[in-house]
C-alpha cells in the first residue's frame, strides 16, 4: 500500500472519531484480514478457498516475473563462475539484506537510520566473540548457540538505538544514528579486552553442517539467498499486516495516528527491532563471507554505503535494496577494470551521482519512468510522490 | 538521446576490440599473470602508488619477459582494510586468473591474505609490503612467502643508537595495530636490554586527526619520543607537536621517516633533521647495487611524473618481493605446472640478491635480511634525506631471542617502565 493510497484512506476516514473506526479502516487496507471483515472480499479471488493464510498471501503476490526471477536465482550458480557466485551474488544478497532493513525503516517507517551497518557489525562481533576464531578471546561456543546469541544481542541493541532515536525526526534521526555508528566503531577500534581492537577477529568461518562446507561458493550462495528471500518476504508480508499499515500511517502523519489511539513510539521502536533482526542476519552472513571482522567493516564508510545501496535501488520497494546491492557490488568489483587503476573510485562516484540525479527514486524510479514513457499504460505506483 | 546512443555503441565497439586484443595476446605465448595488490585508496594511498612503481620496476628491469614468457601485471587496490584486501585478492585469483599474487601492503591485510592463501593451495602468494609478525609466526601458510623483513626486524639496532645518543627514557607514540606493535618491540627488546626505560606508551587510532590529547600526556622527564606513525598521520602529528611548542628529540619508525614523510612541504619540516630511525634501507647507503637501483627508479619515475626523489620504503619492498617472484620464475624456466610446487620450492631456496644485501628465507618462509640505522640530514639541494649510522646484517624474526622465549609484540609486550 503506497503512501498516497493511505492518505486517501485517512482522508476518507476523517469522520471516524474512535479508534474502532480506525481499526476497521486498517482492516480494509490490509487484504489479509479483508476476508474476515468482508469489506473487500469481492476483489479477492481466493477468499472462498480454505487454504491457510500464508498460502493465499503467496497466490495473491506471486506473478510470472516472480517465478522467472526465482528460477534464475536458483540456477544462477550453475551458469556463473564460482567467483561471480560468491563474491558478486552472495555478497550482493547479504548486503541487500542489510540494506533492506534500512529500506523497511526508511521507506515504510520514515526513519532513515545510519546505524544498520553497526547493528550488523554487532551481530558479527558477537558471533566472533561467542563462536570460534583464531583469536584467544573467542569463547568457542557451538555455532548455533553463538548465532542465536548474536541475533538476540544485535536485535536488543537495535531496539535500544531505536528507542533512543525515535523521538527525533528527519535529519536528527540521521545524526543520532550516525553518532551511534561512529561510537561503536571507536569502541571496537580501541577496546582490546573484548573486541581485540584494530585487528578484530580472523578466521570466523561458517560451520560444516549436513556434510557441506558452507563457505564453498554454492552452499554459501544458497544460504544467502534463503535469508535474503526470507527477509524480503517478511517485509512484503509485514507491510500489509495491521502493524505495517499502522507504521506507514505513523510515517505519514504521526499526530493523527496518535490522536486515533495508536502508540507512535511503540510502533517505531518495534520497526527498529524488526529491522535490527534483519540487519543482524545480514551481519552473521557478512562475517562468514569475509571470514573475519575488524573495525573496518563497521566504519563510517560502510554505514554510508548501506544508505547508498538503499537509495540507489529505490526506497519505495523492498526489491530496491537488492537491485542497489547488485549495482554496488558490481561497481566495487569491476570499476577497477574500466579505468586507470588509481582513479576507479571516480567511476563509482559518477554512477551513483548519475542515478540519483536522473532518478531520485533510484533504479526502481528509473524503471518506472521508462515504462511510463515507452511501455504499456499500466499504472506506475513507484512514481507517486510522498510529501 | 542520439548522441548518447552513439557513445554507447562506440564504447561497446571499443570493449569488443579490447577483448579481442587481450585474446590475441593470450594466444601468442602464454604470459605469466602476476596480480599486484597495494593500497591505492585510504591512509596509505601515496605509499601504495609507490609500491606499484617498485613492482613495475622489477618487471621492467627484465624487459617484461622471464624465461621466454611475457609478464603481465594486473593491479588491484585496497584501502588497508583486511576485508577489502581479501575481496581484491579473490578477484585477482578467481576472476582475473593470475598465476602469482604479490601483495598486500599493510599488516592486518597481510594476515587476512595469508589466511585466504590456505584456501588456494595451488597458487603462490608473495607478500607486498605488509610487516606484521603474526603473518609468518602464527599459522604460517605453506604458500605465502615474505621476502621483505618485517616490522620488528626493521628496528633492530635503533635501541643501541638511542643509548649512544644519550636517550635513557623514551615515550612511544604509535598507531594501534599489529605493525607498530612489531616496530615498538624491535626497538624495545634491544633498548630495554641495554638499560633504557619506556615509562609511557600512547597507542593512537590509525587515521587519527587530532593528537592534542597525546601531546598533552608527554611526560616532562623523557629524553626523546619514538614516533611510529605512517603517512598522513605522521605529518599531522609533526604539525601539531610543533604547533604545541614541543622540543623533544624524535626517533622515527621505519615508515615514519620514509620519503613520503620527508617530502612533506610544511615549513616546519626542518625539525625532522637529526631524527634517528631504522629500516630495511637508507637513501644514502653507498652500495653499488643500491645506487644502481635508485638511478633506475629515478630514470623510470622522475619527480615530474609523480615519482619520489628517491624510492620509498614501499617501492623497495614491492620491488624486493616482485624481484623474488621473477627470479624464482627464472630458476624454474617459467614452469608453473603441477600446482606450482616446483616454483614454490625454488622460492624457498632462493638467495635473493637485493640492492641492500642478500636475503634468504627461514623455515616459515620469512626473510632474513639487513637493517640500516639512519639519521635524517639535509642534502646539498635542500632535500631531506637519511644518512647511514650503522648496518646490521642477518637480522632474523626472533630478534636474537630463542624461539621458546620469544613472545610476539603487542600493546603490553615488551615492557620496561
Amino acid at each position: 500500500m503506497s503512501a498516497a493510497q493511505w492518505r486517501r484512506a485517512m482522508n476518507g476516514g476523517l469522520r471516524a472519531s474512535s479508534s474502532a473506526d480506525a481499526a476497521r479502516l486498517t482492516a480494509r487496507a490490509a487484504p489479509s484480514r479483508a476476508t474476515t471483515l468482508g469489506v473487500a472480499a469481492a476483489s479477492d479471488p481466493y477468499a472462498g478457498s480454505g487454504a491457510p493464510r500464508w498460502l493465499k498471501f503467496f497466490w495473491r503476490t506471486l506473478s510470472p516475473r516472480h517465478v522467472f526471477t526465482l528460477a534464475l536465482l536458483l540456477v544462477f550458480p550453475w551458469l556463473a563462475t564460482p567467483f561471480l557466485t560468491f563474491q558478486v551474488a552472495a555478497q550482493a544478497l547479504l548486503l541487500g539484506t542489510i540494506a533492506l532493513s534500512l529500506t523497511f525503516l526508511g521507506g515504510y517507517g520514515g526513519m532513515v537510520s545510519l546505524a544498520q551497518m553497526s547493528v550488523a557489525g554487532m551481530s558479527g562481533y558477537a558471533l566472533a566473540i561467542f563462536g570460534s576464531s583464531s583469536t584467544p578471546i573467542s569463547l568457542g561456543w557451538p555455532w548455533w548457540l553463538a548465532v542465536i546469541v548474536a541475533l538476540v544481542i544485535a536485535t536488543a541493541c537495535a531496539t535500544v538505538i531505536g528507542w533512543l532515536s525515535v523521538r527525533t525526526e528527519g535529519i536528527y534521526t540521521i545524526m543520532i544514528t550516525l553518532a551511534f555508528g561512529v561510537a561503536f566503531y571507536y569502541l571496537v577500534l580501541q577496546n582490546y579486552t573484548v573486541f581485540n581492537g584494530f585487528q578484530g577477529f580472523q578466521r570466523v568461518y561458517p560451520p560444516e553442517v549436513l556434510g557441506l562446507n558452507w563457505r564453498e561458493p554454492v552452499p554459501f550462495y544458497f544460504l544467502c539467498l534463503f535469508w535474503a528471500m526470507a527477509a524480503y518476504l517478511a517485509v512484503k508480508w509485514l507491510v500489509r499486516t495491521p502493524f505495517g499499515i499502522a507504521l506507514q500511517g505513523v510515517r505519514d502523519n504521526p499526530r493523527r495516528m496518535a490522536a486515533l489511539g495508536f502508540d507512535v513510539v511503540a510502533h517505531r521502536v518495534a520497526a527498529y527491532a524488526v529491522a535490527g533482526l534483519m540487519a543482524a542476519v545480514g551481519g552473521v552472513l557478512l562475517v562468514w563471507y569475509n571470514g573475519l571482522i575488524t573495525p573496518g567493516s563497521v566504519n563510517t564508510g560502510w554505514q554510508i554505503n548501506i544508505l547508498v545501496i538503499a537509495v540507489l535501488g529505490g526506497m519505495r520497494h523492498p526489491i530496491g535494496a537488492f537491485l542497489g546491492a547488485i549495482i554496488f557490488v558490481l561497481l566495487q568489483t569491476f570499476a577497477i577494470d574500466l579505468i586507470d587503476r588509481e582513479r576507479f573510485n571516480l567511476v563509482i562516484g559518477v554512477v551513483f551521482l548519475a542515478i540519483v540525479l536522473f532518478s531520485p527514486d533510484g533504479l526502481l524510479g528509473l524503471w518506472a519512468k521508462l515504462r511510463s514513457r515507452f511501455g504499456s499504460n499500466q499504472t506506475v505506483t513507484s512514481l507517486q510522490r510522498r510529501h | 538521446m542520439k548522441m548518447k546512443k552513439r557513445i554507447w555503441i562506440r564504447s561497446m565497439v571499443a570493449a569488443a576490440a579490447a577483448t579481442a586484443l587481450t585474446g590475441m595476446a593470450w594466444a601468442q605465448g602464454a604470459p605469466v599473470k602476476i596480480g599486484v595488490l597495494a593500497t591505492l585508496e585510504g591512509p596509505f594511498a601515496a605509499g601504495g602508488a609507490d609500491g606499484m612503481r617498485g613492482a613495475e620496476l622489477a618487471i621492467k628491469q627484465r624487459g617484461g619477459v622471464v624465461a621466454g614468457r611475457r609478464i603481465e601485471m594486473v593491479r588491484a587496490s585496497s584501502n588497508a582494510n583486511p576485508d577489502v584486501a581479501v575481496n581484491a585478492v579473490r578477484k585477482l585469483v578467481e576472476q582475473d586468473k593470475v598465476d602469482i599474487v604479490v601483495g598486500p601492503l599493510s599488516g592486518g591485510e597481510g594476515i587476512a591474505v595469508k589466511d585466504y592463501s590456505r584456501s588456494q593451495p595451488n597458487m603462490t602468494f608473495i607478500n607486498g609490503g605488509s610487516g606484521a609478525q603474526a603473518t609468518t609466526l602464527q599459522n604460517p601458510s605453506p604458500n605465502f612467502f615474505r621476502f621483505n623483513t618485517e616490522g620488528a626486524q626493521w628496528m633492530v639496532g635503533l635501541g643501541k643508537a638511542a643509548m649512544d645518543k644519550g636517550y635513557k627514557r623514551v615515550m612511544v607514540i604509535a598507531e594501534d595495530y599489529a605493525f607498530p606493535y612489531s616496530q615498538v618491540q624491535g626497538f624495545m627488546s634491544e633498548f630495554c636490554r641495554l638499560g633504557g626505560r619506556v615509562p609511557s606508551k600512547a597507542w593512537v587510532p590509525l587515521g587519527g586527526k587530532d593528537y592534542s590529547s597525546v601531546i598533552a600526556r608527554i611526560p616532562k622527564d623523557v629524553d626523546a619520543l619514538l614516533v611510529v606513525l605512517g603517512g598522513a598521520d605522521a605529518v599531522n602529528f609533526l604539525n601539531q607537536y610543533e604547533a604545541a611548542g614541543g622540543d623533544k628529540p624524535l626517533m622515527g619508525g621505519s615508515i615514519t621517516v620514509s620519503q613520503d614523510v620527508l617530502n612533506y612541504r610544511g615549513k616546519r619540516r626542518d625539525s625532522l633533521v637529526g631524527t634517528i630511525s631504522a629500516g630495511p634501507y637508507a637513501d644514502s647507503f653507498d652500495g653499488a647495487d643500491w645506487r644502481a637501483f635508485v638511478a633506475d627508479y629515478q630514470k623510470n619515475y622522475p619527480v615530474s611524473a609523480g615519482g619520489y626523489p628517491s624510492p620509498s620504503l614501499f617501492a623497495l619492498v614491492y620491488y624486493t618481493n616482485m624481484k623474488a617472484a621473477l627470479d624464482a620464475l627464472d630458476a624454474v624456466k617459467g614452469d608453473l605446472s603441477g600446482g606450482q610446487a616446483r616454483y614454490r620450492d625454488a622460492l624457498s631456496k632462493l638467495e635473493l640478491r637485493m640492492p641492500t644485501g642478500t636475503v634468504r628465507l627461514d623455515g616459515n618462509r620469512q626473510a632474513i635480511g639487513t637493517t640500516f640505522v639512519t639519521e635524517v640530514v639535509k642534502d646539498s639541494r635542500g632535500e631531506l634525506t637519511t644518512r647511514v649510522l650503522r648496518k646490521v646484517d642477518n637480522v632474523d624474526q626472533m630478534l636474537g631471542m630463542k624461539r621458546e622465549e620469544f613472545q610476539m609484540g603487542s600493546r603490553d609486550v615488551p615492557a620496561c617502565p
